[in-house]
């Protein structure tokens, strides 16, 4: 039953990806993406980590994907139905291309091999235990880093005034 | 009698039935938006000192919102030649989604639940972030100005006002040490009919939620005589009907259940002594009700805020006191109060 639905989810998602790519109008492009997340949620479901699965639709789905259209809206999305497009394609599938090599290699060399035991599911108490026990560190990290990305932004936006 | 009870054990034994039920729970909530609907047409005529309906179905123009609902069925479907018909015609199923999905894990009593989620808060509060997407794809698709800016205008006031929402009931979860919805009511059961120690989130959450759902004082998105009723000014009939006004009707209603649930004491009655379960739904549902009734007053008795002073109000009041506020929470917990 998994395998069926990650199928249906899967297939779904790629067309969503290509069209991604593909669609000549940024905010349908926007749109598709929304797709793509909202399908990675689904399979984060289905693996039994609901709570990474929620976190995604919360904060990709709540508030990237919204932000995304909130800022092309602002700025470039003529409304109805106008073609953009960019030229720069060699440059996008090389990125593109490195990005996917190397996440596929450090997935690979992360969870090679590891089976999901279905029989027992992942509950918020111990991603929390675990999240603020051995993983305190790489946690810390990552706020860190947020919160610098965070002062920057606000730093350029107030550069023009 | 025994065959019959036997036929009623087999059957809500079948995983599939067990399913169609809970799935026939989602179905009372168009007939609760009619009820809700009519509700606030009477009490806002009666605040204006007016009588409000008074002919549809004879009894006090009972009919109201059901005669509305026939007429909006009737309706041309206008979709604007500019438009992007796909997105358009999109917009209605993302905000009814976004409304309804909510209701899955709102328990009415502890066994009255559809599913109790491990993480029923969150998912909560990540299902109806959904709409948001739904308004922005309205007023973009629409190829109005008006619309665009109504959409800006929601985008950001939703946004701005999620965070304090979150926050104040990352508090309750605090409390509770749980994000499951029936955990955390019977973590209320020491204090029964309000959840003191969260009086300063009960607050916050109130006022987040009403922005949330764009009612006055917070209703600057659809302000109708500036920007037509923003991102839906192009929506007609049905389309209308289920994307904006129905939705917005079980948003407002689920919000008044998920407030109920966090800070009312949910299913459990007033006082200890009225504990006994086949009443516990009768419970929630008259909490609820209040809650919708006090929010339908607060609506006509505030005027509508300024973009600006809106958004300072979310960024520079309500966030650094929900912040606060989890302190003090914090504080709470290390104490035998919580």
């Amino acid at each position: 039953m998994h395998q069926y639905v990650f199928v249906v989810i899967g297939v779904l998602m790629a067309i969503a990806a290509v069209r991604l790519v593909t669609t000549k109008n940024v905010v349908h492009g926007a749109l598709y993406l929304l797709m793509v997340l909202a399908g990675a949620a689904a399979i984060f479901i289905l693996l039994l980590a609901e709570f990474v699965g929620w976190v995604q639709v919360l904060l990709y789905i709540g508030a990237v994907v919204v932000l995304l259209l909130f800022g092309l809206m602002l700025t470039r999305a003529p409304i109805g139905r106008t073609a953009l497009d960019n030229q720069s394609r060699a440059l996008a599938a090389l990125v593109a291309g490195a990005i996917f090599a190397m996440t596929s290699m450090v997935l690979v060399r992360a969870f090679d091999g590891q089976m999901i035991d279905f029989s027992q599911t992942l509950t918020v108490r111990t991603l929390g235990g675990v999240l603020f026990t051995k993983y305190v560190l790489p946690f810390e990290v990552v706020s860190v880093l947020l919160l610098a990305a965070l002062v920057g932004a606000v730093v350029l936006a107030k550069r023009d005034e | 009698m025994p065959d019959l009870l036997q036929l009623l054990e087999t059957l809500l034994a079948n995983p599939w039935v067990i399913l169609g039920i809970k799935l026939s729970v989602l179905l009372i909530l168009l007939p609760a938006t009619l009820v809700v609907g009519y509700v606030e047409l009477k009490v806002m005529a009666h605040i204006q000192h007016r009588l409000g309906p008074m002919y549809p179905g004879g009894f006090h123009g009972w009919a109201q919102t059901l005669a509305d609902g026939i007429k909006f069925i009737q309706k041309e479907d206008i979709i604007p030649r500019a438009a992007d018909r796909m997105v358009f015609a999109a917009v209605p199923f993302l905000t009814m989604m976004g409304a309804a999905l909510a209701f899955v894990v709102i328990p009415v009593g502890p066994q009255w639940i559809i599913e109790d989620l491990e993480v029923g808060i969150f998912y909560a509060l990540a299902v109806s972030s959904i709409g948001v997407i739904g308004v922005l794809m309205a007023g973009w698709a629409s190829a109005n100005k008006y619309s665009l800016v109504g959409a800006l205008r929601m985008a950001g006031q939703l946004i701005a006002y999620e965070l304090p929402l979150v926050l104040a009931a990352a508090a309750v979860v605090m409390q509770a040490g749980s994000m499951s919805m029936v955990d955390i009511v019977e973590s209320q059961r020491p204090f029964w009919l309000f959840n003191w120690p969260q009086g300063l989130s009960f607050v916050i959450f109130m006022v987040a939620a009403t922005a949330e759902v764009v009612r006055p004082p917070f209703d600057m998105p659809i302000a109708e005589a500036e920007i037509i009723t923003g991102a839906f000014t192009e929506y007609s009939g049905m389309r209308f009907a289920f994307g904006l006004f129905a939705a917005e009707y079980i948003a407002f209603i689920a919000l008044s259940a998920l407030a109920t649930t966090l800070f009312l004491g949910g299913y459990l009655p007033p006082i200890p002594a009225l504990d006994w379960e086949p009443l516990r739904p009768l419970w929630f549902l008259l909490k609820t009700s209040s809650i919708l009734f006090v929010l339908m007053w607060v609506r006509w008795t505030y005027p509508r805020l300024r973009e600006d002073q809106l958004q300072r109000f979310a960024w520079k009041v309500l966030v650094p006191l929900s912040l606060a506020n989890i302190f003090f929470v914090g504080a709470l917990k290390l104490t035998p109060i919580i």
